[in-house]
């Protein structure tokens, strides 16, 4: 039963993620990638992670993906997108790393027994029934200097987003950029 | 009737590749951004799947902060579209050469 539900979420989470790549309209793209996003979500309940599944569906689906579809929008993007021409990058680049990936699954399968019982010995401790609990727990104490530099992360990010987004004092006097890229074309 | 890590592993490893195959063939400067949030989600399906493996909650708060940089890099990723589209009135990445030898 639960290799079949992991089968349909990692079936439809690599169908979705070909998707994005190929499909060429990005609001196609980012609608399946909304699509990944939600297998994801369902992965992670089944790997005891449910606040996680929760923070994906409501930061990368509901924030993050929003704002992706509002700036295609904004740009009003055409369709002439073809793709790159470099097909031959893409392969010297992934199918090394494709047969790296085989060469080292199927060599470790042997030795992934006795190397998990090694690190799980003296360190193992119980998930606790309460994720959400136990992750506030953990962040809080034991990374709690990582949680503050994200916010750092955070801050800088929104101040950088706001300087480069905003239009020049002088250029103020055309409200509608869409006015202007139509002008142009 | 538990999955082995390894299946974990080839899912997050063909997402990720997907991710870069996508980064490396498209001229939409939007798509590749959502190849990025393509890799970063494979990083995020093995950081989960070494957590419920080995007992240890480290795993999902990491996911915490790969989320934190991803909410970061599309805000700035996205301002920098936006320049660059009312700059040049384009986002076709054939397009921005200057720095191209």
């Amino acid at each position: 039963m639960s290799q079949l539900v992991f089968a349909y979420f990692a079936g439809m989470i690599i169908a979705a993620s070909v998707l994005v790549v190929a499909l060429k309209n990005p609001v196609y793209s980012a609608l399946s990638l909304l699509v990944m996003f939600f297998h994801v979500a369902g992965l992670f309940v089944t790997l005891h992670a449910e606040f996680l599944a929760a923070v994906q569906i409501i930061v990368y689906a509901g924030a993050i993906l929003v704002l992706y579809l509002f700036v295609v929008m904004i740009l009003n993007v055409k369709q002439d997108d073809r793709y790159h021409n470099q097909w031959r990058i893409a392969g010297f680049v992934c199918i090394p790393l494709m047969m790296e990936a085989m060469v080292l699954l199927s060599g470790g399968a042997e030795t992934r027994t006795a190397g998990s019982q090694a690190v799980l010995g003296p360190s193992a401790q119980a998930i606790a029934p309460d994720n959400t609990f136990a992750i506030g727990q953990t962040l809080f104490s034991t990374y709690l200097f990582p949680f503050e530099v994200a916010s750092l992360v955070l801050l800088v990010a929104m101040i950088g987003a706001i300087v480069l987004a905003k239009r020049e004092i002088g250029e103020q006097d055309d409200p509608s950029p869409m006015v202007q890229t139509k002008a142009v074309e | 009737m538990t999955i082995p890590i390894s299946y974990y592993l080839i899912l997050s490893g063909i997402v990720f590749l997907t991710g870069i195959v996508g980064v490396l063939i498209r001229r939409n400067i939007i798509a590749i951004l959502l190849s990025v949030e393509l890799m970063l989600n494979a990083t995020n399906i093995n950081f989960v799947a070494f957590s419920d493996y080995f007992r240890d909650l480290g795993g999902q708060v990491f996911v915490f902060f790969a989320l934190t940089v991803a909410a970061a890099e599309v805000a700035v990723g996205l301002a920098i579209i936006i320049a660059l589209h009312r700059s040049r009135s384009t986002i076709n990445i054939e397009e921005f050469n200057l720095l191209k030898w």
